[in-house]
């Protein structure tokens, strides 16, 4: 067992973990927070995707060891004081989940690709999100719906306009 | 006064599923964890084919944290039977034995063998790979064709033979037809195999209450009141009112979780055995393996025609891969389409032959669309091979053999009786959606220049059947149980609204659309109803989800309940107004004195005078909640016209998807982002079908596209935009005028993307691609078009 310390969503967590452990399954079965999903084995489908210090990570190729002294946001974390985080007021306005198991990782993804480009077009969001796998939406509304929460983003973020 | 009251149905109202599912607060069956919980792990043959000799299982238990392990054997007397299969197609189907383990012989690899079950997940995987099993592998049958020849090798010896059933339909003088008409096309078509991929893998937990006898089964299961039933009755043979089936949030199923899985009944067996929950969660890597399979077929479909195209005869002669065991519905699943061989087309004569063949491969069952996809392919490729030999348009050659508009049921040459349909007034918004004329001219160009780069369009004008199903038909046709649905609906005294429905979603939005019919006929808020499901004792009458009959069966339940609602509610509104019940009109959740309209009760002043029951009617039960089953009198038919143009790089073989237009006709719609969304999940997954995915197996039945590495499931960037447009005919089979939406896309759009391809490179020579066209096998058709040689 190895000693880590962890923040997860902002909350400092003490943790003895088998060296083997991955992130994903100490943020689930340690931490008790299932909203990070798990569909595959083989790091392709994303569903897993969380952020480590600031970037999206899938959580199933990174051991828990590795986040030690590290800062996790998970999609438990992306609403604040009870407002919805734009990407999921977007997500949901957009219908960008159908069965809603990839959402989270999605989500996840969409957040660090919005923070990392300046422009997103169609084409750069479907290229940014080629590591998250959905099978109920083909994509469309998801597309549509990171693209208005990286507009949301950038208006709240821009200074006023000059007179 | 009376007021304008806000209505639902129809409108864009945004979904009531989404706050948990976009927190990270929604539950899958992988979420929960119960005290005392152990893990199981299922240990499964790496061979297709292998006599089992022998299980040894003494390593795996000595480990610390290793409560039990059985082999097949040693859970022999846990079955009263084997999995279930619902659907015998003919009386003399041979439908060999199917264990939650295998016990002598593993068919296919991946059949599970042996299970282990310890304290942890990492404990029970690492125990699992400590059991030594005793494999003789055998020689394979992995082919059809080879599985029908003399002398191959028997995935079931006690049956002597691979078929599994022949089941025939015929309406007319076939052979007249075919020997009479002066055009016969020929194609043969293979449909290759796929997986589904939910990107939830399937899961399970099992608890046992041992001091009743109690067992509470959470699943991720598209049919939680199905495998209540069977697995209770058929195989652990326990009462049924023992079991409780809860499907908590289910990540997806596209037919691969509509099954009774070995695990569920296994799960059960041990918490029953040990006394303690048990859980198992698949990896992807088993969801490949041991989540069935869909499609695989091999198609020789015929047309008979006049001289100018006009379709007389339909003939199609089928092989269906049924893998190595019958599940729930493998068997029936090809029968699913078996009456839309025909599209949207007339005809004289009509002729069907499916025959199943066991191979040693994972089974297979329902799959998005199951058995239309494959039925629309065939007729939908080879009407346009007939364009071809007739010297036609795509386009034209569809006119002139569609059926001509109808709005009351209509029979077709397929044998079924169509609720309405106007084929060609979808056709004609697509062409104009797609830019057709100018389309064409570009093609011609490019042609002219010689152009590396060709373009091609393709037309998919498809009939679909669905909302599984009227009783009597599924009877007809050999299926063991109904297709009715039922809801039943609660209006608490707050004036609240509780529907708890029989169908079970898993992404296709029951919740919203369910409260929008709701909302309508009760004038009850939006916000103000709440639905029910997918719990055996919370929704105890129900048959599921899958086939496209959650709103054309389970809706009209809902409907029908809040009509019972409605008359409960005149009654006790009439006593209190002190009126007759026919002076009273009812609109929108108002009961209304006919010319007195201020004096008027609503639905939740009636539910609360039903509630304290101070004044109600003499002999007029207290409450106000209502039940409503609902089994239709006939399918649906949704319809519609689906064009595809494509660029095809003549050098690389690599295809770019231009422009996708989706033109379809699904009867009235309840909430279009809902609808809209449906339609481009399913033709994406089909547009998938025809350029990527595809389940391949060497001679040896190892899977070589094993993981979701070699699999192609498409992400965002492999993928078109899709254009929707919309063409409403109402249902005459129910009164909401709905038919289905779920599997429209995955129905129509292989066949628009394979006929774009080809249209692309007619002018060379092509006139037939192998699916999924992979930019490898387009150049290898440009080629031997080209050469002639290189085939």
């Amino acid at each position: 067992m190895r000693h880590i310390s962890v923040t997860v969503n902002g909350a400092r967590h003490e943790a003895d973990v088998e060296p083997r452990q991955l992130l994903v399954y100490f943020i689930r079965e340690q931490l008790g927070l299932t909203g990070t999903n798990v569909g595959c084995d083989t790091t392709s489908c994303g569903s897993c995707t969380v952020l480590v210090d600031g970037k999206s990570v899938k959580s199933c190729t990174m051991l828990a060891v590795q986040a030690d002294g590290r800062e996790i946001i998970t999609i438990e974390g992306m609403a604040r004081n009870g407002e919805l985080h734009p990407l999921q007021k977007a997500f949901h306005e957009h219908h960008g989940l159908q069965c809603g198991y990839c959402t989270p990782g999605m989500i996840m993804a969409a957040d660090s690709l919005i923070r990392e480009s300046d422009n997103l077009t169609d084409e750069s969001v479907r290229l940014g999100l080629e590591g998250n796998l959905c099978r109920c939406t083909g994509y469309v509304n998801i597309v549509k719906a990171v693209l208005a929460a990286a507009d949301e983003t950038r208006s709240a973020a821009a200074p006023a306009p000059a007179k | 006064m009376a007021q304008i009251a806000e209505r639902y149905v129809g409108t864009q109202v945004l979904r009531k599923e989404d706050p948990e599912l976009i927190t990270g607060q929604a539950k899958y069956t992988d979420d929960l964890s119960v005290p005392g919980m152990l893990w199981m792990y299922v240990v499964r043959s790496p061979f297709a084919h292998a006599r089992i000799k022998g299980v040894d299982l003494s390593k795996a238990l000595a480990m610390d944290g290793v409560v039990a392990a059985f082999s097949g054997a040693d859970l022999a007397d846990a079955w009263i039977g084997g999995l279930p299969m619902a659907w015998p197609v003919t009386e003399d189907i041979n439908n060999p034995p199917h264990f939650p383990l295998a016990k002598d012989k593993a068919r296919h690899q991946g059949d599970g063998v042996a299970v282990v079950v310890a304290e942890s997940r990492a404990l029970a995987k690492d125990a699992a790979e400590a059991v030594e099993v005793d494999y003789e592998p055998l020689d394979t049958v992995i082919d059809m064709e080879a599985a029908l020849a003399k002398g191959a090798p028997l995935v079931h010896e006690e049956i002597g033979t691979n078929k599994s059933y022949t089941w025939t339909l015929t309406n007319g003088e076939i052979d007249k037809v075919f020997s009479e008409a002066p055009v016969v096309v020929k194609e043969r078509y293979r449909i290759q195999r796929q997986i589904a991929n939910a990107i939830e893998p399937r899961a399970v937990l099992a608890q046992p209450t041992p001091s009743t006898g109690e067992l509470t089964l959470w699943t991720s299961t598209q049919i939680p009141h199905i495998a209540k039933v069977t697995l209770a009755a058929f195989t652990l043979g326990i009462p049924e009112s023992k079991l409780r089936v809860i499907a908590p949030n289910v990540g997806g199923g596209f037919g691969s979780k509509l099954q009774v899985y070995a695990e569920e009944a296994l799960a059960l067996a041990l918490a029953r055995k040990l006394g303690r929950p048990v859980k198992w969660t698949e990896e992807r890597s088993e969801n490949y393996l041991a989540t069935h399979h869909g499609r695989d077929q091999i198609q020789e479909m015929e047309l008979a025609a006049d001289e100018s195209g006009k379709i007389l005869g339909y003939r199609a002669r089928i092989l269906v891969n049924m893998g190595a065991y019958l599940m729930i519905i493998t068997p029936g699943t090809p029968l699913l389409g078996a009456f839309v061989y025909c599209g949207p087309y007339g005809g004289e004569a009509y002729q069907v032959e499916f025959t199943g063949v066991f191979t040693n491969t994972t089974p297979t069952d329902a799959y998005r669309g199951a058995g239309r996809p494959e039925a629309t392919y065939a007729i939908e490729r080879s009407i346009d091979a007939l364009a071809r030999r007739v010297g036609k348009d795509p386009v034209e050659i569809r006119r002139m053999n569609f059926l001509p508009p109808f709005t009351e049921p209509t029979p077709s040459i397929g044998g079924l009786s169509i609720d309405s349909g106007n084929y060609e007034a979808t056709l004609d918004v697509a062409l104009e959606m797609v830019g057709y004329e100018q389309l064409r001219k570009e093609q011609q160009a490019r042609r002219e220049q010689g152009d590396l780069k060709q373009i091609g369009i393709g037309f998919s004008t498809y009939l679909e059947m669905c909302g599984l199903a009227p009783s009597r038909v599924l009877s007809a046709l050999r299926y063991a149980a109904g297709g009715w649905d039922a809801a039943n609906i609660r209006v608490l005294p707050t004036g609240k609204v509780v529907v708890a429905i029989g169908t079970t979603p898993h992404g296709q939005s029951h919740e919203t659309t369910f409260a929008q019919i709701v909302a309508d006929d009760l004038g009850i808020p939006y916000e103000d109803i709440e639905m029910e499901y997918g719990d055996t004792q919370v929704s105890p009458l129900g048959l599921d989800t899958y086939g496209s009959r959650s709103l054309s069966i389970g809706g009209v339940a809902v409907h029908r309940a809040a009509q019972k609602i409605v008359e409960k509610g005149r009654k006790i509104a009439a006593h209190e107004l002190e009126v007759s019940e026919d002076d009273l009109e009812y609109e929108s959740g108002k009961f209304m004195v006919k010319g007195a309209p201020d004096k008027a009760k609503t639905i939740p002043e009636v539910a609360f005078s039903a509630w304290t029951a101070h004044n109600l009617p003499d002999g007029l039960e207290p409450g106000l909640d209502a039940l409503a089953v609902y089994d239709a009198e006939n399918f649906v038919f949704p319809y519609g016209a689906h064009i595809c143009a494509v660029e095809v790089d003549t050098e690389t073989g690599a295809i770019e998807i231009l422009r996708y237009v989706a033109v379809d006709d699904v009867g009235t719609i309840i909430n279009p982002q809902v609808v809209d969304g449906q339609v481009v999940g399913g033709v994406i997954q089909g547009i998938a079908e025809a350029l990527f995915e595809e389940a391949v197996y060497d001679e040896k039945g190892q899977l070589l596209t094993s993981s979701m590495t070699n699999y192609l499931v498409p992400a965002a960037p492999d993928v078109p935009d899709v254009m929707i447009g919309r063409h409403v005919t109402p249902s005459t089979t129910n009164e909401l005028g709905v038919k289905g939406v779920g599997e429209t896309g995955t129905i129509a759009s292989p066949p628009a993307v394979v006929n774009a391809v080809i249209d692309a490179l007619s002018h060379l020579g092509v006139t037939h691609m192998e699916r999924p066209m992979s930019p490898e096998r387009v150049w290898r058709a440009v080629q031997s078009a080209k050469g002639g040689a290189s085939k």
